[in-house]
C-alpha cells in the first residue's frame, strides 16, 4: 500500500505519457491479433467465395475491373452450397463435434478426480505432481502419438502382453479404430482439462467444505453443492482447451483412426492437398471456425448475464 | 413482534437461568472435554484439555495464535479427530461421529458463507440438508432473516453484502438449525471498532434469548472479557485457567495470563513473613526493599521468591506523600504521559530503575495536565491490589 502514492503522483504529472503508454500497451496484443489472425482468417474468408482454378494461385481473384461495374465482384456461394449438398461434410462435422464432445468428457471425468488430488496434496507433493502432468510436453508430440502406434498394434505390446496372460487367443484390432481416437485425443490433451481445474480448486476456500459439513451435508453432497457449482470456471476453461483443438484435430485421427473416423481436420487436408480445391477447403475451414466460435459466444453471454 | 415470537419458539420449556452453574458440584456439564490431545507429527496442538461447559453458557476460549483454540474448537465441530481423549455434548459421546451429524453448528472466522449462493439459500441450507418440509423451511428462513434484520437482502449475492452483512448470514445459517453448542471462532474479528462493539452486544443478547450455549474462541482479551460468562486462557495447546472474567483479571494464576489480559506491572519480591490466619504474606521489593503486604491463596514460605502483579489502573500518582492504612507506596519520576482524554497513561521510572505503568482517571476538569514529564511523583495503592504469583 505505502508505495502506491509516488505511482499516483507520477501519473498526474505526466497525463499525456501516461496515456500514450496506456495505449501502447493495450495496442500490442491487438495489434498482433490483428496481424496473425484477422489478416490470415480474411485471405480464407476471401478464399472461400472463390471459383477453383487450374493455375497459381489455384483460385479465381475476387474483383474483377475489366468489366462493367456490375461484374467487378466475382464472389460466389457456389461452396457452401457444395458443403450443404455432398453428404462427406456433414457426416465429418458430426463426427468431428461427436469425436471431440466424448472426448471433452472423458477428459473432465478423469481430469477433475487428478486436479482435486493435486489440488488437495501437501505443497511438495504437488509440485512434484504437475510436473508429471506436464512432463509428457518434453517429448515431440507426433513421437507419442506413434509410440502408442506401437502400443496398440497388432503386434504390439498391449496385444503381446494380453496373449501372454491368456486373456485373448488372437491379437485385438485396437489401432485404426475410434476408441484409438479418443485414447490419443484424451491422452494428448487432458493436462489442459487438468491445468485450468486445478487452478481453481487449489484456490477454493476449504471452510467452505467445513461449513458444509457443518450444515449436515454428507462429503459427496458437499461436492455436489459447493465445490462442483464453484468449479464450473475450471470446468469450462479446460473443456473450452480440450475441445476447441480436439475438433479440428488432424494427426491423431490420421495416425491412429481407421479409414472411417473421418474427421473434419482430415477432410480439410484432403481438399487442400489432394484435391488442391482451396476455395472449397477454405469455406470447410470457415464452418469449421463458426462451429467452435458460437460455444464460446454463448459461453460468455451466460457468464456476462450471470455478472 | 416475529423476533420475539422466534425467540419464544426456540426457547427451551424451562426457562434458562443466566446464573453461575460451574459453581454447582451437582450441576452436569453440556460439554465435556477429558484429556483431549492432538497431535500434528511432532507438534501437540492440544495438549491433555480437561474442561467442562455448562448449559447456557457463553465460554470464551482465549489465546494467542498458535495455542491450539482453534484446533480445540475444530475437534468440538469435528473436523478434526482428537488423538487422545474425550468429548461428550449432552452426554453423548462425539467419537466417530462426522461433523455433519454433531448437534454443533460452527460460525467461521471466514464467515464461510457459499459465494454462489443467496442470502436466502445460505440461510436454509442447513434445513434442506435435513430434508425438512418446503413451508417449514420458507417460514423458519423468514423468521431467521428478520432476527438478523436481513430481509430485505434475502436474494442479494455475498459478494453483494458489506462484512457486518455477511456476519450476520454466517450467524443465521448455524443458528437456524437450533444447535445444542454454537461455535464462534473469532465471530468479530474481521469487523470494524464500532461495527464490533455493536455486534459483541448483539451476540449477547442473542445468545441470552435462545439460551444455546455458545463456545467462542478469540485472540482478543477485551473481546472474551466483556463477551463471556468464563473464559478459559490457553497456551502451547494447554489451559492455563479457566474462570469468570474478573477472575480471570483480578487473580490471574501466573505471569502468562496476567500479561495477555490487559497491562500489568511486575515487581520482584521475597517473601518475608507469612500470617495464615488471615491469609497475608509481607514481601520486600527487590531493590528499593519497599515492603508490602498481600492476600494469597497460594502455599508459600519465607524468603521464597515471588512476583507481585499490580495493574496500571489500581495505581495512583500524587505529588504528596498519600497518608492511609495498607498502602503500598513507592517513589518516581514521570517519564512519559499520554493523554487518552477520559484517562492517562504515565509511565514513570521508580527509584529501582524499574518503569511503572499507572493508568488514571482525569476525573477532574483541567485545561492544563496535572503533572507534567519529569514530576516526582508518588505511586500507591492499596495492599489488596497486590497479586502474588510464585514465578
Amino acid at each position: 500500500m505505502s508505495d502506491s502514492k509516488p505511482v499516483v503522483t507520477k501519473a498526474y504529472h505526466q497525463p499525456l505519457g501516461d496515456k500514450l503508454w496506456r495505449h501502447f500497451v493495450i495496442g500490442v496484443p491487438y495489434f498482433w491479433l490483428l496481424l496473425f489472425f484477422l489478416a490470415p482468417f480474411s485471405i480464407v474468408l476471401k478464399i472461400s467465395f472463390a471459383t477453383p482454378i487450374v493455375a497459381q494461385p489455384p483460385f479465381t481473384q475476387l474483383f474483377d475491373f475489366t468489366g462493367n461495374a456490375s461484374q467487378w465482384l466475382l464472389a460466389t456461394w457456389d461452396n457452401y452450397q457444395f458443403l450443404t449438398e455432398d453428404n462427406l461434410y456433414w457426416v465429418s462435422y458430426f463426427k468431428s463435434i461427436k469425436i471431440a464432445a466424448v472426448s471433452t468428457f472423458i477428459c473432465l471425468l478423469v481430469g477433475y478426480p487428478m486436479a482435486y488430488g493435486i489440488a488437495r496434496a501437501t505443497p511438495t507433493t504437488r509440485n512434484i505432481l504437475l510436473m508429471l502432468v506436464i512432463l509428457p510436453f518434453w517429448t515431440s508430440f507426433l513421437l507419442r502419438v506413434y509410440a502408442w502406434m506401437g502400443l496398440l498394434g497388432k503386434h504390439g505390446i498391449v496385444n503381446s502382453l494380453l496373449m501372454n496372460i491368456g486373456l485373448i487367443d488372437s491379437p485385438m484390432q485396437m489401432l485404426y479404430t475410434d476408441m484409438a481416437v479418443y485414447l490419443g485425443i484424451v491422452y494428448t490433451y487432458i493436462p489442459f482439462m487438468i491445468l485450468p481445474l486445478y487452478a481453481t480448486l487449489e484456490k477454493m476456500d476449504t471452510s467452505l467444505h467445513d461449513a458444509a459439513a457443518d450444515l449436515g451435508a454428507k462429503p459427496w453432497q458437499t461436492f455436489i453443492d459447493v465445490t462442483l457449482p464453484l468449479s464450473m470456471p475450471g470446468i469450462i476453461a479446460g473443456s473450452l482447451l480440450v475441445f476447441i483443438p480436439a475438433i479440428g484435430e488432424y494427426v491423431i485421427p490420421a495416425l491412429l483412426g481407421g479409414i472411417d473416423s473421418l474427421m473434419i481436420g482430415r477432410t480439410l487436408y484432403d481438399e487442400f492437398f489432394v484435391n488442391r480445391d482451396w476455395p472449397l477447403a477454405s469455406a470447410v475451414a470457415t464452418i469449421l471456425l463458426i462451429i467452435v466460435v458460437i460455444p464460446i459466444m454463448l459461453f460468455q453471454r451466460s457468464q456476462q448475464e450471470q455478472e | 413482534m416475529k423476533k420475539e415470537k422466534l425467540i419464544e419458539a426456540q426457547r427451551p420449556t424451562k426457562p434458562y437461568v443466566a446464573e453461575t452453574p460451574w459453581l454447582d458440584p451437582e450441576a452436569k456439564p453440556f460439554i465435556q472435554i477429558k484429556g483431549l490431545s492432538k497431535q500434528f507429527d511432532d507438534f501437540s496442538a492440544v495438549d491433555n484439555v480437561d474442561l467442562d461447559i455448562h448449559k447456557g453458557e457463553l465460554f470464551t476460549i482465549l489465546g494467542g495464535s498458535g495455542c491450539g483454540k482453534s484446533t480445540l474448537l475444530r475437534m468440538l465441530a469435528g473436523f478434526e479427530t482428537p488423538s487422545a481423549g474425550q468429548i461428550m455434548i449432552d452426554g453423548v459421546d462425539m467419537a466417530g461421529i462426522p461433523a455433519y451429524d454433531r448437534p454443533v453448528n460452527m460460525m467461521f472466522q471466514s464467515y464461510a458463507v457459499f459465494p454462489h449462493m443467496t442470502v436466502e439459500q445460505n440461510i436454509s441450507y442447513g434445513l434442506k440438508k435435513d430434508r425438512l418440509g418446503k413451508t417449514e423451511i420458507a417460514t423458519r428462513v423468514n423468521d431467521m432473516l428478520d432476527l438478523v434484520q436481513l430481509s430485505e437482502l434475502a436474494k442479494r449475492k455475498p459478494h453483494q453484502l458489506s462484512g457486518g452483512q455477511r456476519q450476520r448470514v454466517a450467524l443465521a445459517r448455524a443458528l437456524i438449525k437450533q444447535p445444542k453448542v454454537l461455535l464462534l471462532d473469532e465471530p468479530l474479528a474481521a469487523l470494524d471498532k464500532k461495527l464490533r462493539e455493536q455486534t459483541q452486544f448483539e451476540l449477547m443478547n442473542l445468545q441470552y434469548e435462545l439460551g444455546i450455549t455458545f463456545v467462542v474462541v478469540t485472540h482478543d482479551q477485551e473481546e472474551a472479557m466483556t463477551l463471556s460468562t468464563r473464559v478459559a486462557v490457553m497456551d502451547a495447546g494447554k489451559l492455563v485457567q479457566i474462570g469468570t472474567p474478573t477472575q480471570v483479571y483480578e487473580s490471574p494464576c501466573n505471569r502468562f495470563v496476567a500479561d495477555f489480559f490487559g497491562n500489568i506491572n511486575f515487581f520482584n519480591a521475597t517473601v518475608l513473613s507469612i500470617h495464615p490466619e488471615t491469609k497475608t504474606l509481607t514481601a520486600q521489593l527487590e531493590k528499593t526493599g519497599t515492603q508490602l503486604e498481600a492476600k494469597t491463596e497460594g502455599d508459600f514460605s519465607a524468603s521464597d521468591e515471588v512476583t507481585i502483579a499490580v495493574r496500571p489502573e489500581k495505581i495512583s500518582v500524587s505529588q504528596e506523600r498519600p497518608e492511609g492504612d495498607h498502602l503500598t507506596i513507592t517513589k518516581g519520576t514521570v517519564e512519559d504521559l499520554a493523554y487518552y482524554g477520559n484517562r492517562s497513561i504515565y509511565r514513570v521510572r521508580s527509584q529501582s530503575g524499574r518503569i511503572i505503568q499507572v493508568s488514571a482517571q482525569n476525573n477532574q476538569r483541567s485545561e492544563q495536565l496535572v503533572l507534567e514529564w519529569d514530576d516526582e511523583v508518588y505511586l500507591s495503592w492499596d495492599s489488596s491490589c497486590n497479586v502474588v504469583l510464585s514465578e
